[in-house]
């Protein structure tokens, strides 16, 4: 059994679905980024003034691209896998000799290509806003990476639990946004009173949109380690959970 | 070779219910298999444990030597699944859904698309290959399905009521595909609620009822079990109660036919001499119900009698 090609066929069969529907999947974010940069970053950012030494809408450009590639590899896997599940050619996978860390690879591989698609467009979107030179290229790929590697395990998690099409949209209103935007996309948690700073440090994406401003523009308020340290962290847990699922058939086996 | 062999499989699902209470099943190499039972009797949770959709609770099942639990990956290998309800993804075209499948084998882009290509032109689908799936006829799903599970040239093919809720004509045509490609050496398992398609396909037959295996023959000996046939005789004149013939159970349907139990030992001939004698023309005769079915029905009424 060669393992490369069945990934490669999800992984294939992923990007060919997301694509077929690029006005639902591509194009939103296009629109709802460009609308962010000149509301907040144009408009309103003028009259905010710097943060951080840097202008607002360059301080606000680096958790827009993040919460894009956040909000779309979750939704990927998430809408990807339930549907396969409620169509049932899920069964298409499970009749086959795809081991289980194939069908988890090929799926999060899926939710990861949306978000660098979507992440290379909100970035060239920034560009006619802001004046973005990265400041660490390396450290920005690599939180892009694992952070679209993230919430695509957690999309999929979600997807395994969710029996109705309501349930893959709660996680996203209730909990991923809200902590997005919580995360300090648009503003520094160092302006927030003391026990506010307190508590925005038990939200993994402030740690995630901080490491990758960093890596764009220089700037951040929590430490670098600690951000790859916790992000990895969550990789590895959830990686485990999903094949822990997937080995039991929990939610796609009865 | 056994293409299948299964011992002390059971299921319980969480709800407590017993599916399947240990039941031992083989089937040959080469085979056409029936497995039969009515709904609820855990044909589809024994389908769904061999091809890996159901978790079994205890029990082995061994395709062509392989363990599914042990040697997991060769045993998924030989099997092939039509499956009961249309579960391919509905927004694909039929070409990409077979190409895909054979991706999940493991086979290279360019074998896979000369392995479409061939099973769709078995399948009658090659000018539909472009088709997005949804939009295909009831019976071409079937046919897309089947093309499907022979991409990877199975050894083992499981259908799951491939001819349920299709026409007679699309019907018949999948029986000739069907024994066309166990001829050419797959052994096929099927399931079926149409037993006359059981009894003129399969050679061997397991009956399952309330979890239990009742009944594993060939189809040939099951048959001749039956001690009494049942026929339809059409007569010529209207009649106006049934005829007591000696050794016949006869009924009357209605004025111009009767209901017929022979038995084997009397046979047709004896039959239609004491009919005459009666001045009773008949013009045509036909079985009342398959005599599999009517098998079918004694056993399942014998195997729900013992349990109560």
């Amino acid at each position: 059994m060669n393992n490369s090609i069945a990934f490669w066929t999800i992984v294939t069969k992923e990007v060919r679905r997301f694509t077929r529907i690029w006005p639902q999947t591509i194009l939103p974010p296009a629109i709802t980024t460009s609308l962010y940069f000149l509301i907040f970053g144009k408009l309103i950012g003028d009259r905010i003034g710097p943060i951080g030494g840097v202008s607002y809408i360059d301080y606000i450009v680096p958790g827009v691209i993040l919460m894009s590639v956040i909000s779309h590899a979750y939704a990927n896997v998430v809408s990807s896998f339930y549907s396969t599940k409620f169509q049932r050619n899920i069964e298409e996978l499970l009749v086959s000799p795809v081991p289980n860390w194939v069908i988890l690879a090929g799926y999060v591989s899926g939710g990861v290509v949306r978000g660098i698609m979507v992440g290379g467009v909100v970035t060239i979107i920034s560009l006619m806003f802001a004046d973005i030179s990265i400041a660490h290229f390396g450290i920005s790929a690599v939180v892009f990476i694992l952070t679209a590697t993230l919430f695509s395990l957690a999309g999929f998690i979600n997807a395994v639990f969710a029996d109705s099409f309501d349930d893959i949209a709660i996680i996203p209103s209730f909990v991923l946004t809200p902590l997005s935007y919580l995360g300090g996309v648009f503003y520094s948690v160092a302006m927030l009173p003391e026990i506010w700073q307190k508590i925005s440090l038990v939200n993994p994406i402030l740690y995630m949109i901080n490491a990758f401003r960093y890596g764009l523009i220089g700037v951040t308020d929590v430490d670098i380690k600690l951000a790859f340290l916790i992000t990895g962290c969550f990789i590895v847990v959830l990686s485990l959970f999903s094949l822990y699922l997937l080995k039991k058939g929990i939610g796609i086996k009865t | 070779m056994k293409a299948l062999s299964i011992r002390k499989l059971t299921k319980k699902y969480n709800n407590g219910f017993e599916a399947l209470k240990g039941i031992d099943l083989d089937v040959d190499s080469g085979d056409f298999f029936a497995l039969l039972g009515p709904n609820g009797a855990g044909k589809s949770t024994t389908i769904g444990i061999i091809s890996s959709l159901v978790n079994a609770t205890s029990g082995s099942v061994t395709i062509f030597g392989h363990d599914l639990q042990k040697d997991r990956e060769r045993a998924k290998t030989c099997i092939g699944l039509v499956p009961q309800e249309i579960n391919f993804n509905q927004f694909e075209t039929v070409k990409h859904i077979v190409q895909i499948q054979a991706g999940y084998y493991g086979i290279g882009q360019k074998e896979a698309k000369q392995r479409t290509e061939r099973c769709l032109r078995q399948m009658d689908l090659w000018t539909q290959r472009d088709t997005v799936s949804r939009r295909l006829s009831g019976g071409m799903k079937r046919r897309v399905m089947i093309a499907r599970a022979m991409v990877h040239s199975p050894k083992l093919l499981i259908l799951d009521e491939p001819t349920a809720g299709v026409d007679i004509e699309i019907r018949r045509s999948m029986w000739e595909l069907m024994e066309e490609v166990n001829k050419q050496g797959t052994t096929i398992i099927l399931t079926t609620h149409y037993l006359e398609e059981a009894e003129s396909l399969c050679r061997n037959i397991a009956i399952i009822n309330n979890g239990q295996i009742v009944e594993h023959s060939d189809m040939a000996s099951l048959l001749n079990r039956l001690n009494i046939d049942h026929f339809v005789l059409d007569l010529a004149e209207p009649i106006k109660s049934a005829p007591h013939c000696t050794g016949y159970q006869i009924d009357k349907i209605s004025d111009r036919s009767l209901s017929v139990g022979v038995p084997k030992e009397q046979g047709l001939n004896k039959l239609f001499e004491m009919l005459t004698a009666h001045n009773i023309k008949v013009i045509s005769l036909k079985n009342k119900s398959n005599r599999l079915e009517q098998m079918f029905m004694d056993l399942i009424g014998s195997s729900a009698a013992e349990q109560s």
